[in-house]
């Protein structure tokens, strides 16, 4: 099995809120202000909020689990 | 999947009906310190950008517009766009060009200046604005600070706009000015 998520480079992160408004799935919320944070048990990987981003900094991440 | 819209998704009116305002009457520049203002009391006090994250207008529009319209390419801005000395240095440059329009208004407030009743857009090209100002019971000092900060709202939309167009629609944000001072408010919060 693999699972999908995105994952947000903070430096770079203007913390605008751009992608957590895009997301179906309301797996972003902006740190206090500081930079997106991604809930990756909400997250499904779908890749909206990466290319949202004026920043271009989420990557989508694809990490195989072994089960 | 939809998400349900608030009142508060309909803020990006309140940009347009900023600059309609301003038009006919200059004196409603002063308005946009709400703009200034309120982003620096959430991430003062708050230690948030709720402003930039639910409130801002001008965020809003350029969302909004390359939905309605397909008017923006959707391509990343370039590095050194997004890089943290481009935003620290454009935070500078808009600062002293906010103090210009305070030492302006001080000039015509001291007597030293007559009111410019024009208004100039990308700091370089003037455009006569005199219809504006016809409530002639307010003082002119005041009139020449909403000249000039109508001016850098103005200039900063369309700086906005072609790079909602150029790149992807919030590329703003990245470099704004007020987004930039509201982090840098946030991160010092929470430092350590
Ligand atoms: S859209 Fe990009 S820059 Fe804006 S908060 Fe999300 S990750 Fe940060
Ligand atoms: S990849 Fe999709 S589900 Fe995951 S945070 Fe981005 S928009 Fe939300
Ligand atoms: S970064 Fe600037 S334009 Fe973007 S949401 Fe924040 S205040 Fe508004």
């Amino acid at each position: 099995m693999s699972k999908r998520f995105v994952r947000v480079n903070k430096n770079l992160c203007a913390s605008c809120g751009a992608c957590s408004k895009e997301c179906p799935r309301n797996a972003i919320n902006i740190f206090r202000g500081c930079y997106a944070a991604v809930d990756e048990k909400l997250c499904v990987g779908c890749g909206l909020c990466a290319r949202t981003c004026p920043a271009g900094c989420i990557e989508i991440i694809l990490v195989e689990e072994d089960s | 999947m939809k998400k349900n819209k608030s009142w508060l998704d309909y803020l990006w009116l309140w940009t347009i009906i900023y600059f309609v305002l301003g038009f006919f009457n200059i004196l409603f520049a002063w308005l946009g310190m709400i703009d200034f203002i309120l982003p620096l009391l959430f991430a003062i006090f708050g230690g948030n950008k709720f402003f930039c994250n639910k409130l801002c207008g001008r965020g809003q529009l350029f969302s909004m517009l390359p939905k309605k319209f397909k008017c923006s390419t959707g391509k990343t801005a370039p590095g050194w766009l997004l890089s943290r000395y481009f935003k620290y240095g454009f935070l500078a440059f808009f600062m002293i060009m906010f103090m210009n329009i305070i030492y302006q208004s001080w000039l015509v407030f001291g007597g030293a200046k007559s009111l410019n009743e024009s208004i100039k857009l990308f700091w370089t090209f003037n455009i006569p604005f005199h219809w504006a100002y016809t409530a002639k019971n307010f003082p002119e000092w005041s009139a020449q600070f909403a000249f000039g900060f109508y001016s850098l709202m103005l200039t900063s939309a369309l700086i906005g706009l072609i790079v909602m167009m150029l790149y992807r629609p919030r590329t703003w944000c990245v470099f704004c000015p007020m987004g930039t001072m509201t982090q840098i408010i946030c991160r010092y919060k929470n430092r350590g």
